[in-house]
């Protein structure tokens, strides 16, 4: 019942952030973090892969809902359609660290259930991804995340347009997804 | 970066979402087959005895066959774009066109005497189906595996080959107005190839373009 309850809550913030509500979206982004780091840590603790870079998968399974987000459909309910996504990064980290193996749906449904409390993992390779970001690019995604400013402050400081800033902190979070992508592959 | 904090990006980047995937998907099809349309128009051009072939049967069936393997296709597309697991129904929809076209063949078999069984599959111009008909779907072809490249696909290679049929649906429909050969034996061979090396086109870009 909680399982139905919160599903359905995710899918009302979902429609509202679509609609362009930020705040409902910053308290969907939280919550799935919070279910996707249970799913993930007990992914990688059933393949035997290490669990320190658990996060690294959180934020990229993050990144993948944020950039894919209209392809779901608005009638459908949003749990399966997140946990399709999040098992699609999870056997991707998976595979890509050598570990093959097949995650039965249920698994991933069972903990997307669960909440797990934040720890502090490492984080050296997030780190290293927003380095790789260029110029403008790599300033507006920093000033935007780890500074909090508002759009319009960055758009002043840079002596940018507000449009021109929303599209680079979109090509940024883009890019992070590419480099999620291709930095294991190497 | 903290995740609190890359979610604090993701929720100012609220504004910049993309037309939903079916739409995007309905507009690439749309676009591939009006250029495919020109194409056609202006390089191939509908056949000359077009008024008395619409009289008959076996004409108008290849526009059934096509229309059939474009809608299955199209259906599909739609749920394989997404990530989460495709309804069963839409795979099976896909085995529509095969199954007409196996009932017309034997139709066909029992209809003609064996001695022009023959002369039907060869046809008159199956070399330039081979040609026509992937020329005509490539437009489509490539419009739907950009579309899908925003899609979110579980499996990309099916994807790709399902992006191949849905194009080579197209494509065969329009050449079908064009070629003078109508007998279901011919469908059977040159435009089943046809539409095949079409698919395994979508399969290959599907493999390389559509992982994400």
């Amino acid at each position: 019942m909680a399982q139905l309850n919160r599903e359905e809550e995710w899918a009302a913030l979902m429609r509202a952030a679509i609609d362009g509500d930020a705040a409902s979206y910053r308290q969907l982004l939280e919550s799935l973090a919070q279910s996707l780091r249970a799913a993930t840590r007990r992914g990688f603790a059933q393949a035997g892969a290490a669990l320190n870079d658990v996060e690294d998968v959180v934020q990229e399974t993050l990144l993948a809902v944020h950039l894919k987000r209209h392809t779901w459909n608005s009638d459908q309910p949003l749990g399966p359609w997140v946990r399709a996504i999040a098992r699609h990064k999870l056997i991707d980290a998976l595979r890509r660290r050598g570990r093959r193996i097949e995650i039965p749906i249920e698994a991933v449904l069972d903990t997307l259930a669960a909440d797990e409390p934040r720890s502090d993992l490492d984080r050296q390779d997030a780190e290293r991804l927003v380095n790789g970001l260029h110029g403008r690019q790599q300033i507006i995604v920093r000033a935007i995340s780890l500074e909090g400013q508002s759009i319009r402050a960055v758009a002043g400081r840079l002596g940018m347009n507000e449009g021109a800033v929303r599209v680079a902190l979109h090509r940024g979070l883009k890019a992070l997804a590419a480099m999620h992508r291709r930095g294991h592959e190497e | 970066m903290k995740t609190d904090d890359l979610i604090t990006a993701m929720a100012a980047d609220t504004q910049t979402v993309s037309q939903p995937i079916g739409r995007i998907l309905w507009i690439a099809a749309a676009g591939g087959a009006i250029a495919a349309a020109l194409i056609f128009y202006f390089d191939i051009g509908i056949r000359p005895d077009i008024s008395s072939a619409l009289q008959t049967p076996r004409f108008l069936f290849k526009f059934v066959l096509t229309l059939t393997l474009f809608a299955s296709a199209m259906g599909l597309i739609l749920h394989l774009a997404r990530p989460e697991a495709v309804p069963r129904a839409w795979l099976l929809a896909l085995a529509a066109a095969p199954a007409l076209l196996i009932v017309a063949a034997i139709a066909e078999l029992l209809v003609v005497p064996s001695s022009a069984w023959t002369q039907r599959l060869v046809g008159s111009n199956a070399l330039v189906c081979l040609v026509l008909i992937p020329m005509l779907s490539a437009a489509p072809l490539i419009a739907l595996i950009l579309a899908l490249r925003n899609g979110a696909s579980s499996h990309p290679i099916l994807a790709g080959a399902t992006a191949g049929l849905v194009a080579a649906g197209i494509g065969a429909t329009l050449y079908a107005s064009h070629c003078q050969d109508d007998s279901p034996l011919f469908l059977a061979t040159w435009y089943v190839i046809a539409i095949l090396i079409v698919t395994f086109a979508g399969a290959i870009l599907g493999a390389r373009l559509l992982r994400w």
